[in-house]
């Protein structure tokens, strides 16, 4: 029987009375892609943030299973351990790729910081490593030199990718990452992150509002509205069964191509 | 291999004055290994909803579905997940992928999630192909840009690539040519032969008779109007 890696226990945070997200209640298990939807002001990305220890709930547990087998509470955890934390076993993918990446460093510098925040310092083996998952995220080795500034929004995305799963986490937060690219950027994307979920076996949890995009990644749903979680189960059936009316409203509010 | 009783289902509309539509009420059904039973009734009967109730697409009001000792309708989202990925195969009528992804990657994909080696995986995904008289040619590019019948094709060889011990099969005769659909007709007896379980929807009755060991009508299911 495998254990949950992630146990989120009645999260809660305010911002004065009026409510960020509250009573959020969850596993995650290892390999699971779990997708939070709900609209702009729902919640979803207090919550994600609550999460992902950039900010501090005011209430509840969120509990990682660290590499030695471990349950740690994240929150109350020192901030040192926590930094730890997410410059090894957790990554996060920002909305706006600037905001996740080093916009004055070179490509291959972006994605061997990470490597030498863990340890790494052999000069070649670290510039190897980072071509190789420019490769892996199809940026062409002879950009390993160039700032993320001269590359396209598409390939800067690629690029917070690569940077974040270098050190091979086991825990990824995606913020919209697939927001503000056009259509064709976006299906490569979500390609190109399936297989990496596939072949790393990586855990991640997707905010977004799109639902095409959590159809395609996402395993479960969670649906926010008002801070609070109003549905949630196998994402095909949330979407496809909705219960709720809000879901209901949700789904049937989708733009038919 | 599955086992259905007391099964029954209501859609909700919360958005059209919260009408409740029951469409469903003392489902029962029983699949062996080996066999192929048949869906029949007339089109709203509720036979897709039947089979996606099985898939775990559609959740149950009351009753248990039990698949391969799994009930369904009680099962975690990742119990579900693992019984998709080992044991419950389904051919839905439409094709579902992710752009930009080759067919050939399509149809070996359920092998990939299995743990099938890539190359194996691949090569058993060209002998579906082929069979299903996909040209090769196509195979590097993806099946969204395809006709209805290929996409189709590609569905079922997807569905087909991992042996699964369980098989929901939505209409996969449709829109095929004669040709096509005695290989699919051929699929589904090797299918039989190995010990699969399979539920089917076949509109076409010739097909129905052939493949099916028996049917049951879902009509009798229907909630009669109060």
């Amino acid at each position: 029987m495998t254990t949950p890696l992630l146990e989120v226990r009645d999260i809660a945070k305010f911002y004065g009375h009026r409510i960020g997200c509250d009573k959020v209640d969850f596993d995650l298990y290892p390999g699971e892609v779990m997708g939070i939807v709900g609209e702009s002001g729902s919640g979803k990305s207090t919550l994600l943030n609550c999460l992902a220890g950039h900010l501090t709930p005011d209430a509840g547990q969120v509990r990682f299973e660290m590499r030695t087998g471990e349950m740690a509470d994240t929150v109350t955890m020192s901030e040192p351990e926590r930094r730890m934390l997410s410059r090894t076993d957790w990554a996060f993918v920002h909305q706006h790729a600037r905001d996740g990446l080093r916009m004055n460093v070179s490509a291959g510098g972006n994605v061997g910081e990470r490597l030498m925040a863990v340890g790494a310092r052999h000069y070649g083996n670290i510039r190897e490593e980072a071509i190789d998952w420019l490769g892996r995220v199809e940026i062409s080795e002879t950009r390993v030199d160039d700032r993320p500034t001269a590359f396209s929004g598409g390939m800067q995305q690629r690029l917070q990718i690569a940077r974040n799963l270098v050190t091979g986490p086991r825990l990824v937060f995606m913020d919209e990452p697939t927001g503000g690219l056009d259509v064709s950027v976006q299906a490569r994307l979500l390609d190109l992150l399936r297989g990496l979920v596939r072949e790393m076996g990586l855990s991640a949890i997707i905010v977004t509002h799109d639902l095409a995009v959590v159809r395609l990644l996402a395993d479960r749903l969670m649906v926010m509205k008002d801070g609070h979680v109003v549905e949630s189960g196998l994402t095909d059936q949330v979407l496809d069964d909705p219960q709720h009316a809000y879901t209901q409203l949700l789904v049937s509010s989708v733009l038919q191509v | 291999m599955i086992e259905i009783e007391g099964l029954s289902k209501t859609f909700t509309l919360h958005n059209q004055g919260g009408v409740v539509i029951p469409v469903m009420e003392g489902g029962a059904l029983s699949v062996a290994r080996g066999e192929c039973v048949g869906l029949v009734g007339t089109s709203g009967a509720g036979k897709s909803t039947l089979m996606r109730m099985i898939y775990g697409n559609y959740l149950a009001a009351s009753g248990r579905i039990l698949v391969d000792g799994l009930d369904v309708t009680k099962a975690e989202p990742r119990e579900i997940l693992a019984l998709r990925r080992q044991t419950l195969g389904y051919v839905s009528q439409f094709l579902r992928v992710v752009p930009r992804v080759a067919t050939l990657d399509v149809v070996a994909e359920p092998l990939l999630a299995v743990g099938v080696h890539a190359e194996a995986a691949r090569e058993t995904a060209r002998g579906l192909l082929t069979r299903l008289r996909i040209p090769e040619r196509l195979w590097s590019l993806s099946p969204t840009s395809f006709s209805g019948g290929e996409q189709q094709r590609v569905n079922i060889a997807r569905g087909f690539a991992h042996e699964y011990p369980c098989l929901l099969l939505d209409e996969p005769t449709a829109s095929l040519d004669a040709a096509n659909r005695e290989t699919v007709l051929g699929l589904i007896d090797e299918a039989k032969a190995r010990g699969a379980a399979i539920v089917g929807i076949f509109h076409d009755e010739a097909a129905r008779d052939r493949v099916c060991d028996h049917t049951v009508d879902v009509s009798i299911f229907t909630p009669k109007a109060a």
